[in-house]
């Protein structure tokens, strides 16, 4: 069955079962984690995994997330999976002052990426129709 | 809005990025764009990437950022005033001494922003930016991912489910209004500042809707 995961900033779908059961290969594209013997590994971190979530090449990634402290919201259907960042995660980006890039696109579809104005002074400002 | 600032500072090596918390999408801002004739960036934001990123609640709110990247004022009210809770509902006006005290309130935040680019006033140094960072709690971290998956699923049909997800978010996540109003928004255009919004509105007695910046 075909499963759409849903990360901060990307939409993935891919091959899971028994809620996100999922090859390595596709757990390490959702989520930027990869598969090693010692656990879920990213640059030079690692993050043990429990026996029960690895078996056989795959890896339970709702247990992942959850042992991460990321929310993983699933719809009734379970087709649909939101995986969001952990407050930790998004404290310690703010709290190093660097402002958190993104790229979003402009009212004709152009991405637009924050980084590209380093050198200027930029007012940052929200609004909304509603 | 910021058209005025950003003509006037723009060959200071400043530039206003407008972001449009609108999961309805970019056709549906479109005729506030286009009526702002802006040579700033005008972006589009479906998924309130930025209010997750930045841990924002409510529109406007600003971020400055300086050349090297770095915040120096945290999120704060843009402009805005709570004047408007005292208007008379009937006829959608304030007192003329509301009008003008809300006037000079908006006119000493963009001051401030005029002093920023010419001569870094307000810039405020780094332990005392980072004091005024909003904690994201790990409700405010659930409560990103209901209403990511909640826009995504009223997007693809699934109004019930979606308007269920953002309920829930809005619940976790009770100090952002832009999550409550863009729901709101989603079910019916014009419910967001609906007799319901008012209602919310009331309940804060004496706390603000528009925090004021601390200039």
């Amino acid at each position: 069955m075909a499963t759409t995961i849903l990360t901060p900033t990307d939409e993935h779908k891919v091959s899971a079962h028994d809620g996100l059961w999922m090859s390595a290969k596709d757990a390490e594209t959702v989520t930027g984690w990869t598969l090693k013997p010692e656990g879920m590994c990213r640059d030079d971190l690692c993050v043990p995994l429990p026996a029960s979530a690895v078996k056989g090449g795959e890896v339970d990634v709702e247990a992942f997330w959850r042992k991460l402290g990321g929310p993983v919201i699933a719809s009734q259907e379970g087709d649909v999976w939101a995986l969001g960042a952990t407050a930790d995660e998004r404290n310690a980006a703010l709290a190093g002052l660097q402002a958190p890039d993104f790229t979003l696109p402009d009212i004709d579809g152009t991405p637009r990426t924050l980084s590209e104005l380093r050198g200027k002074k930029v007012f940052l400002a929200t609004w909304a129709s509603w | 809005m910021w058209q005025t600032l950003h003509e006037e500072l723009k060959d200071k090596g400043f530039m206003v990025v407008a972001v449009a918390e609108e999961s309805r999408g970019a056709e549906h801002a479109r005729p506030w764009i286009e009526q702002a004739k802006s040579t700033y960036w005008q972006l589009i934001d479906t998924e309130h990437r930025l209010s997750d990123l930045y841990n924002l609640v409510n529109v406007p709110q600003a971020v400055w950022i300086d050349e090297q990247g770095l915040i120096v004022r945290p999120p704060e009210t843009a402009g805005s005033t709570d004047h408007f809770r005292r208007m008379d509902l009937k006829t959608r006006t304030m007192s003329p001494e509301d009008q003008a005290a809300r006037l000079a309130a908006r006119q000493a935040y963009l001051d401030a922003v005029r002093a920023w680019v010419n001569n870094g006033s307000h810039s405020l140094p780094a332990d005392e930016a980072r004091a005024r960072l909003p904690k994201v709690t790990p409700e405010i971290a659930e409560a990103r991912a209901r209403f990511r998956l909640g826009v995504w699923l009223r997007d693809h049909g699934s109004a019930t489910e979606g308007d269920r997800q953002m309920n829930i978010a809005s619940s976790l996540h009770p100090e952002s209004w832009s999550m409550w109003r863009q729901a709101a928004d989603l079910d019916e255009v014009g419910k967001a500042s609906g007799p319901e919004f008012w209602k919310r509105v009331q309940a804060l007695g004496d706390r603000p809707y528009y925090p004021p910046p601390k200039l």
